[in-house]
């Protein structure tokens, strides 16, 4: 009895912090339509320089430690607005995939920014002053600090809810929630509008970091942490819901901390399967109601996918021959990088068939390439299996996981959908990551080595190179069959598509499987290439790889992954080749600076600049 | 009060409004008539901003607006009613109408939530009302009373009779007339044309993006070619 109640107020604390951090994000958007990724990085920022403040401030005197919390909450209001003048208001219009990858590349920088100003290890707050003691529950001993944090939640949720309800801002707010452009042509400024919603979003975010200084360590890894149970809380809420993001926090906080008794192992798992059973019964969340189709209207057409011209399937084949013959000319290193670019590109193609027939943008696409690597490093461990056998097992435990977490995702669309892909992701991962009797935990898997017929270095890449052709082929031939056009016609309007006759939901879930399995081979070929897997293979960094994969090469062509899987690759071991230190800095700019300058991706641009473009043949009659 | 010039507008590569002009004076109520597709709703979305003009220059109170942003130009004192009415349907009836308030600048009536329940007394019943609880005449009451709640010197009206029972359409040209009499300046697009012969002065007949008859509301009604040709369905 005693313990139920503890963990029922361990949860409660823990129910606060993580309610600061999704209303903000839940309220950025509600207005903006962004998911903001660096909301997390907000919350790390929060911690850190409220730790500076607190420091310098003197944390024994109740000025020192609440002025630190408040005025960090404050500074870093202010990153968020200096972040939402320089880059997201140039990108309001862009599809959302872009915002958030774009938000990404901030993560990315922040990352970075908070290693050199603060250095790696982990730095241990103060306790807060006036708030140290203990009281006794029943016997037991419960930190007031913790009361303190239960009895916060509530009074920001009902401060919320008085400046939204009871105020002129929050109106209009709200208004602009429902139909922005409106809420402009009544003459209001948006922009302001928009800024300041930002400004008090990421105000949340900061304290919410800052009040987390007495409770745990702060560390470089709170931002990505935090941000997927936010979006988890966000999702289970509904987005754009504050009451429902505080329902949620409650929810899930308190699972969290029974979880932890009952079982230890799995407590991230748990923390998704609420969601996932909140989906099944409501879809748009506790609080949450169905996106409007005016706002869907305003978000920019999707391209469209031309087969390829004579030209380009004459260059295909020329990279293929060349592909085929260097490593007559390249050393091994050549060859290995090579090799490991033929996967990627078969990794970045199975996500694009999702992503661009299909307009189902996953954000954890990782974690069917890491399941796959999973599924071959496992049969050779425990199994020994041969390789051949392996390469079975990888895509089979790629798409059963497909076939489970596809039938809940399809149920969604756009940023929904995305977050949801990113939160099944994290389930994965956190399986690798805690299940160490299986998986080998944070060690990993060694010791998956290629049959010996395939094991010298050229006869594997010769393998991965026919394989993965051949799969890409095959996903270009689905891509131009009648299953693509009618995936295509559910994706450009799905009500149209089910009026025909076409099972939309079928359909998309099918693709999602056949892009799981796709992955799925791309892993397990590269848990052989590795000879080794971890679960890194799984994380967030690895799927947005891909995204950045398929954005760069564009989605509207289907040779466009296979470009940006060879302008990714390449980017990508200059960079660590180059400058070791800081890489996440320069990449986290260059993703912005992509995002910003190349909206439609690098081959659509190339495809503008020769005049194919998308707007030719639009009849007058669909965009009015 | 409000000129328009020379207006094209696209969408993408669609060639929408082709040199459309237009004026409306002082007090005077100005009807736009079409058929569906024809370019009444992209000319008063143009004039607003919410389509920005590719080209062509329009002037409000002798201000050039042509280009500027939507909040912009409904601060200068013109007022958009949608022809989709877009109120918010989460919100209630009187925090539809706080969303419209702006200060009066000097030269128009000062519209209060009170003077406006007494030009739309079915709204007065119904201040605590959420809009997605609010029937298709009560809602466009509503979506006007919004838009005059900013004070404006002009009304931009876009088909203020769509999906309206006939007897709220009757009420809805009383109070056009009504809002005449107070020295609105109305420029409206219609395809009701009894409708715009109960309320405007002068009519515009537009048809594929091209204005092609400009002349007082009697002329048209006696020139039956010109309804022929452009109006009948």
């Amino acid at each position: 009895m005693d313990l139920i109640l503890i963990q029922t107020l361990n949860g409660l604390a823990s129910a606060s912090s993580l309610f600061l951090v999704a209303s903000g994000l839940s309220i950025i958007f509600g207005v903006t339509r962004v998911v903001n990724f660096a909301h997390g990085s907000f919350y790390m920022l929060g911690a850190y320089i409220a730790w500076s403040l607190v420091s310098r401030f003197g944390s024994a005197s109740a000025l020192g430690f609440w002025g630190g919390v408040l005025l960090a909450a404050l500074l870093v209001g202010l990153v968020g607005l200096l972040i939402e003048i320089a880059l997201l208001r140039r990108i309001y219009q862009a599809p959302e995939l872009f915002q958030l990858l774009a938000t990404f590349g901030v993560v990315l920088m922040v990352q970075d920014v908070a290693l050199a100003s603060w250095g790696p290890q982990d730095l241990l707050g103060p306790r807060a002053p006036g708030l140290r003691s203990f009281v006794s529950i029943f016997g037991n001993r419960f930190p007031t600090y913790e009361l303190f944090l239960i009895v916060l939640g509530p009074i920001v949720l009902g401060a919320l809810w008085l400046l939204f309800n009871k105020t002129r801002w929050g109106t209009l707010v709200r208004a602009a929630t429902l139909d922005r452009e409106m809420v402009g042509a009544l003459g209001v400024n948006q922009r302001l509008l928009f800024t300041s919603v930002f400004f008090l979003g990421s105000c949340l975010a900061g304290l919410g970091g800052a009040l987390q200084l007495p409770r745990e360590a702060v560390n470089l890894h709170m931002d990505l942490s935090i941000i997927a149970e936010a979006f988890v809380v966000v999702v289970v809420g509904g987005l754009g819901s504050v009451t429902g993001a505080y329902l949620a926090a409650v929810l899930i906080g308190v699972m969290h901390a029974f979880g932890i008794l009952i079982f230890p192992k799995i407590t991230l798992v748990l923390v998704f399967l609420i969601m996932a059973v909140v989906l099944i019964v409501r879809p748009h969340g506790l609080m949450g109601r169905k996106p409007s189709l005016v706002q869907q209207g305003a978000t920019m057409r999707e391209p469209l996918l031309s087969p390829a011209t004579r030209e380009i399937k004459l260059l295909g084949a020329a990279a293929l021959a060349v592909l085929a013959i260097a490593p007559l000319l390249l050393g091994n290193y050549g060859v290995s990088l090579l090799t490991e670019l033929v996967i990627l590109t078969l990794f970045a193609a199975s996500l694009h068939f999702m992503m661009g027939p299909g307009g189902l943008a996953s954000f954890g696409h990782a974690a069917y390439f890491g399941l796959g690597a999973y599924g071959a490093a496992l049969a050779a461990k425990w199994l020994a299996a041969p390789m051949a056998a392996g390469l079975l097992f990888a895509p089979f435990l790629a798409g059963l996981a497909g076939v489970v977490f596809g039938w809940f995702c399809v149920r969604l669309s756009g940023v929904y959908l995305a977050m949801l892909t990113l939160a099944f992701a994290q389930i994965a991962w956190s399986v690798a990551f805690q299940w160490v009797e299986l998986t080998g935990g944070d060690n990993g898997i060694l010791g998956v080595w290629p049959a010996p017929w395939a094991a010298g270095k050229t006869t594997y890449y010769y393998l991965a190179l026919v394989l993965c052709t051949a799969l890409v082929l095959a996903l270009r031939v689905a891509i131009f069959s009648p299953f693509g056009y009618a995936l295509r016609a559910g994706r450009d309007s799905p009500v149209r598509a089910e009026a025909i006759g076409l099972n939309v939901t079928r359909i998309n879930w099918l693709a999602f499987i056949i892009a799981a399995i796709a992955a799925g081979i791309a892993g397990g070929l590269y848990a052989y290439f590795k000879g080794s897997v971890f679960p890194t293979y799984m994380a967030i960094s690895k799927s947005v790889d891909a995204l950045l994969m398929v954005l760069l090469g564009g989605v509207q062509t289907v040779s466009g992954p296979i470009v940006g899987a060879f302008a990714f690759a390449w980017l990508q071991d200059w960079l660590v080749r180059g400058i070791a230190e800081y890489w996440r800095l320069v990449l986290g700019s260059a993703i912005v600076v992509l995002v910003l300058a190349f909206p439609q991706g690098l081959v659509g641009t190339a495809l503008r600049w020769r005049g194919r473009s998308q707007d030719d043949d639009v009849p007058a009659e669909a965009v009015r | 009060m409000l000129k328009v010039e020379g207006l094209h507008t696209y969408y993408g590569r669609a060639h929408i409004l082709a040199d459309v002009g237009l004026e409306v004076a002082q007090g005077e109520v100005v009807v736009l008539l079409g058929r569906n597709g024809a370019g009444k709703s992209t000319t008063l979305k143009s004039i607003i901003g919410l389509v920005p003009p590719a080209e062509g220059r329009i002037s409000f109170r002798g201000t050039s607006i042509a280009g500027r942003q939507p909040y912009e130009i409904a601060r200068l004192g013109l007022g958009y009613v949608p022809e989709e009415r877009r109120i918010f349907t989460e919100l209630t009836v009187d925090e539809n109408l706080e969303v419209g308030r702006r200060s009066a600048n000097g030269t128009t009536p000062v519209w209060t939530p009170d003077r406006l329940f007494v030009l739309f007394p079915n709204l007065a019943r119904m201040r605590e009302r959420a809009g997605s609880q609010m029937s298709g005449g009560e809602q466009q009451m509503l979506t006007i009373a919004r838009t005059l709640m900013g004070n404006p010197a002009c009304l931009l009206l876009d088909e203020p009779s769509e999906g309206l029972a006939p007897v709220i359409v009757e009420q809805m040209a009383d109070t056009i007339l009504e809002l005449k009499r107070e020295g609105m300046t109305v420029l409206l697009s219609e395809q009701n044309l009894r409708f715009a012969h109960a309320v405007a002065d002068r009519a515009l007949i537009i048809e594929k993006g091209r204005i092609r008859f400009a002349g007082t509301m009697a002329e048209l009604m006696a020139n039956e070619a010109v309804r022929t040709q452009y109006l009948r369905l």
